[in-house]
């Protein structure tokens, strides 16, 4: 045990939880408009709370528990952390407590299903969001997880590279948001009439909380304060720092001027990116990736969305399904083992194996999601209904979902 | 009694409220609006999606005052909000019926002071 890494994993678990709350709730908050931005703090803060205590009853150990034999699922025998205490688990951290990883792990496990809410924004019935959320988190998020990060997970057996979650946190949720998005339809008016985000302020500290938080998500998942966690440090913010410029130039040169939210949209990209690879590529690889995923990435939003019409609010395929999914495909060009030796080589350090891995990976894991988000938002709109009456939307979700309104006209 | 209703420049506000001040109209509620005339609107570029002709911040001035006083105020506020520019405003003037001050009752051309 090292007390060191068990400081460092703690503090890292805090700086999670602050990705999801406040930093993606104001995120998003200001990019909707202004009638229904308590919806989305809602949403993120009620996240926070259930899938806290999903986490602790049973998701931790669906995903990390031991394996119950096809590398599928985890078995019930961590359910309400028992043996989940003070002494290491060696298979998952060997400085710190069991519970310490467990925690951290949480905050991974309650921020996924945060990221989804973006793209049915502004028209989700709450209880069906409630609904969808719970049963997302235990049939989607704690399967994929323990593929690829559990003992004995299929994925992780043929050696799928995944540091902090390009796939289990970002792939998955973005490809389920772009289901989630199709199948709930299109906000009244959606490109018939402006949707101006209605404070971009907020967006800005959102983004700008996001990645200082990241820190926590990236350098974090190294579970150790060593040379390791400096190198997922440093990866992360260089990604971040090439992909907001670089989105602020794309649009410099398309539209004539750099905006704040192209630059922040850009730098969120980026630590999307970074995130599998941060522990396996070196910094100065890091910047060839957060170049491109804003290239790939604007080039989603920005044409790809237009052309096909769906209204994925908020862009979290935009952002998140498709900056996983490069940043998991980079892992397999840029890893090599210098940086980490329990990594592996990509195929630009001679490892073909490694890359098509992770081809597999953005394959296996995006199938999966989709087919199971289609899945639940069957059984939830059966249940209770997914989206709120025409009327609802119109009046917007703060009044009628959470009988409240963010700012007043008179005192 | 006239009722005068003018849109300016938010910019140029403090230089309207000095001109009024200097002939004596000391009356009027200001508020902040959207609005669009010959000049248009900008573009504006959200993730590269444009929303194009939208609304630019005006101030909207409301003045009620008897007779004597409409010109001096229109002229007011022509000295303050005019620039030469596009975009610069206008000054709409109706009659007005009836004035009535809350606090005495007080009506008509009394009231407006």
């Amino acid at each position: 045990m090292n007390s060191g890494d068990t400081a460092w994993v703690l503090m890292s678990s805090a700086l999670v939880l602050l990705m999801t709350v406040p930093a993606l709730a104001f995120f998003y908050g200001g990019l909707v408009r202004r009638k229904n931005v308590l919806s989305l703090l809602m949403q993120c803060f009620i996240i926070l709370c259930v899938i806290s205590l999903q986490w602790i009853l049973y998701g931790y150990s669906l995903t990390f528990g031991p394996d119950t034999g096809h590398g599928i699922i985890g078995g019930f025998d961590w359910v309400g952390l028992r043996g989940v205490g003070g002494q290491p688990n060696a298979d998952y951290a060997a400085t710190i407590p069991h519970s310490v990883f467990m925690i951290f792990q949480c905050m991974f496990a309650v921020i996924t299903p945060a990221l989804i809410v973006g793209a049915f924004a502004e028209r989700i019935k709450f209880s069906a969001f409630l609904l969808f959320t719970i049963l997302w988190a235990t049939f989607v998020y704690d399967p994929l997880g323990h593929w690829v990060w559990g003992m004995g997970g299929w994925l992780k057996n043929l050696g799928a590279l995944d540091f902090a979650g390009g796939i289990v946190v970002h792939t998955s949720s973005g490809v389920s948001a772009l289901v989630m998005a199709i199948l709930i339809g299109k906000r009244i008016g959606y490109q018939e009439q402006p949707f101006r985000p209605h404070n971009l302020p907020f967006t800005v500290l959102g983004a700008a909380m996001l990645w200082f938080g990241w820190f926590g998500f990236n350098a974090g998942s190294a579970l150790a304060a060593n040379e390791l966690a400096a190198n997922a440090f440093i990866a992360t913010n260089t990604a971040t720092a090439a992909a907001g410029l670089t989105w602020a130039l794309i649009e410099w040169q398309q539209h004539g001027a750099p905006t704040v939210l192209g630059a922040a949209t850009g730098a969120v990209a980026g630590l999307v990116a970074i995130t599998p690879a941060c522990g396996f590529v070196s910094p100065m690889n890091a910047i060839f990736i957060g170049i491109l995923v804003s290239v790939f990435c604007y080039i989603a939003i920005a044409k790809v969305k237009a052309l096909f019409k769906y209204d994925d609010a908020l862009d979290v395929f935009g952002v998140h399904g498709v900056g996983g999914m490069w940043g998991t495909i980079a892992t397999g060009l840029f890893a090599e083992k210098v940086v980490n030796e329990a990594g592996g080589n990509g195929l630009f350090f001679g490892d073909v194996h490694q890359f098509l891995v992770q081809l597999l990976l953005i394959v296996v894991a995006p199938v999966f999601a989709a087919a199971m988000t289609w899945i639940i938002f069957k059984f939830v709109d059966a249940l209770v209904g997914m989206r709120v009456e025409k009327k609802d939307e119109i009046i917007g979700l703060d009044l009628t979902q959470q009988s409240e309104a963010a700012y007043t006209v008179v005192e | 009694m006239k009722y005068i209703v003018a849109i300016i420049q938010p910019h140029k506000l403090d230089e309207v409220m000095k001109s009024l001040e200097d002939v004596e109209v000391n009356l009027v509620t200001v508020s902040n609006v959207l609005g669009r005339g010959r000049q248009k609107g900008l573009t504006e570029v959200y993730r590269g999606a444009k929303e194009v002709g939208s609304l630019l911040k005006k101030i909207k001035l409301e003045i009620a005052c008897n007779e004597d006083f409409v010109e001096p105020t229109v002229q007011a506020v022509i000295k303050g909000a005019r620039t030469g520019e596009i975009g610069d405003g206008k000054i709409f003037i109706t009659d007005l019926h009836e004035v009535v001050r809350i606090r005495t009752g007080e009506r008509g051309g009394k009231a407006i002071g």
